[in-house]
């Protein structure tokens, strides 16, 4: 990295760098040494970036005219959508970016899986992640809770109640949370201060995120550790730039799809009936992010257990880089670990399948099975695959595949023999 | 440096904290108690409910601390369904003697034990509740029997005030 000996041309910037070196990181930023071979899965920090300030900016202004409270609430959301101006157009890009959100992290997750970005040096970036994701968890079922709807009363009733399984003090903690028997208006008044607090952390741990990032730099498709700056880099200004806001684009067009052409299809209609203590509706389900847990929690037939599983299925992602036993990052070069993420990621979508459907038959049978899986996946083939497995011989530099035309070395080798 | 100064400095460092974490805890503790309910959420402690319009085989659902109760009138059929379970086939052995003091009037929280939902009535494979979110069948006497709830139906305290009216809480 070059900041050490970087000085601003004018004497204004002089003086101003030499009291805070606000130019200096700038100039980090610009020159960032970027591996040049990145794909566009490599895109997808940019758009969360994205997606965070949209959320940010959107919720701030829902904010001005949102009720926090329980005979209002519900009004209060009607209010936006038909009375304050543009209030349809910001409730909308509010709530399905949340959704986008989701969709853009779970890609932004399943390419560090395949990649193997998690693993050293890069093990603090990956828990900071995995905390970001927990908090916008929190945040996006807090979210879901204010428009306080039949489904917002009793996602926060059943999630509440997750609470209840720890032994002696559940019933303290549950009664706390809420503020009183029952899911109320002291539960609405707390979750909207934490809903408008936790995208501050979020933003905070992105910071974070991105200065832990910048210690080792980037992975790259074919997980090596590269020079930098070297042949093997591109500065990320312009060129890492422009292929994130080309990328971006791309990932705003299935967004405005979803806010002008099919707004509610990623919510559930009973949320356009307001809360009711007395009713349950007949089948309650989480947004279709939370889905996968959600089928966890429903595969144990143990209160406790069910609560203890789904919360170890997220926390197992934590501990990953260590789960994980190959020196091997990429699975370009791990080709039983390649087949095994691919049944891992249909694992993870038949989860979210049967999260969705009634906790029957045999829905329930398949739940179970892919839950075993996803646990069976992370503790036993893992940490197995590490020394089983015969990896492929992986490349010096990134420029070496990439002259022979192939990532994979022996065919590259093959190829520049020939033209040789 | 003497082995009385390190001593001495020793006992400052560890009073020193020990003052430091009782007066932290002391100005935390608000901050956490704030949340647990206040005041006028406790004081809705009780409420008055009249019964005298509900027939045999049918439940009343009333609202009490923000929860559905649920006053069940149950028919003879019910009853002996619920005195003639054996013990050993329960999940949380509670006998229906204890839960309906008056065998025909059946009170409970109308809340899953499970994660809060509210059970349907006469549902399930037992006749009495099933709860629509995870899939608990509850017995006419308001037991778990199926599913992943821990716990029978919660009775509350109650009495009957006159003979149309009972007191919850």
């Amino acid at each position: 990295m070059s900041d050490h000996d970087y000085r601003p041309k004018s004497k204004v910037g002089q003086w101003f760098n030499d009291r805070l070196p606000l130019l200096t990181l700038a100039n980090h930023l610009t020159d960032y040494p970027t591996p040049k071979n990145l794909n566009y899965w490599w895109t997808f920090g940019g758009i969360l970036t994205f997606c965070l300030i949209t959320q940010i900016v959107t919720g701030l202004t829902l904010a001005m005219h949102y009720i926090a409270h329980a005979d209002m609430a519900f009004e209060s959301v009607e209010h936006i959508m038909r009375d304050v101006n543009y209030g349809w157009l910001i409730r909308y890009i509010h709530a399905n970016g949340a959704s986008m959100f989701f969709l853009a992290v779970y890609i932004h997750i399943f390419r560090s899986l395949f990649y193997g970005s998690y693993k050293s040096p890069r093990e603090i970036i990956w828990i900071l992640g995995i905390i970001i994701y927990l908090l916008m968890m929190a945040a996006a079922f807090m979210g879901y809770v204010l428009p306080w709807g039949q489904m917002s009363f009793w996602g926060a009733t059943v999630i509440t109640n997750l609470f209840s399984a720890i032994p002696l003090v559940g019933e303290g903690i549950v009664t706390w949370l809420w503020g009183g028997y029952s899911v109320d208006n002291p539960t609405l008044t707390r979750f909207f201060t934490l809903h408008y607090l936790i995208p501050f952390l979020i933003l905070g741990l992105v910071v974070l995120h991105i200065w832990a990032l910048h210690v080792p730099g980037n992975n790259n498709p074919v997980g090596i550790d590269i020079k930098k700056p070297s042949k093997d880099t591109v500065p990320f200004h312009p060129y890492i730039v422009i292929k994130d806001g080309f990328a971006l684009l791309m990932f705003m067009i299935v967004f405005a799809f979803f806010v002008f052409y099919a707004p509610n299809i990623l919510g559930h209609a009973d949320n356009y009936i307001e809360a009711n203590p007395m009713v349950t509706p007949a089948h309650i389900v989480p947004e279709w992010y939370l889905l996968p847990f959600y089928a966890i929690l429903r595969s144990v037939p143990d209160k406790l257990l069910g609560v203890v599983a789904m919360l170890s299925a997220i926390l197992i992602l934590a501990v990953l880089p260590w789960l994980d036993t190959s020196k091997i990052r990429s699975a370009v070069f791990r080709p039983l670990y390649k087949q095994f993420y691919w049944i891992l990621v249909a694992d993870v979508l038949i989860l979210g399948y049967v999260g969705a459907m009634p906790a029957e038959g045999l829905y329930l049978l398949i739940a179970r099975v892919a839950t075993a899986y996803y646990f069976l996946h992370f503790l036993v083939i893992l940490p197995v695959l590490g020394f089983k497995e015969k990896t492929l011989p992986i490349p010096l530099s990134i420029t070496e595949p990439v002259l022979g035309g192939s990532p994979n070395l022996a065919t590259a080798r093959n190829k520049e023999s020939k033209i040789e | 440096m003497s082995e009385k100064k390190t001593k001495r400095r020793d006992f400052l460092f560890t009073a020193t904290t020990a003052v430091g974490a009782v007066g932290a805890a002391a100005v935390v503790w608000p901050m956490i108690d704030q949340m647990n309910p206040d005041a006028s959420v406790k004081a809705l402690a009780s409420t008055e409910v009249d019964v005298s319009a509900l027939t045999p085989g049918n439940t009343l659902t009333v609202l009490w601390r923000g929860k559905p109760v649920f006053i069940r009138r149950r028919t003879k059929e019910e009853i002996d369904e619920a005195r003639k379970v054996k013990m050993e086939d329960l999940i949380h052995p509670e006998k229906d003697e204890d839960r309906a003091k008056d065998p025909e009037w059946l009170v409970m929280l109308g809340v899953c034990t499970h994660l809060g939902c509210v059970p349907l009535n006469d549902k399930g494979d037992y006749n009495g509740w099933f709860c629509p979110c995870h899939g608990s069948h509850y017995d006419t006497s308001g037991r778990i029997r199926k599913g992943p709830a821990p716990w029978n139906m919660e009775v509350p305290k109650y009495e009957f005030v006159d003979a149309n009216t009972i007191k919850i809480g």
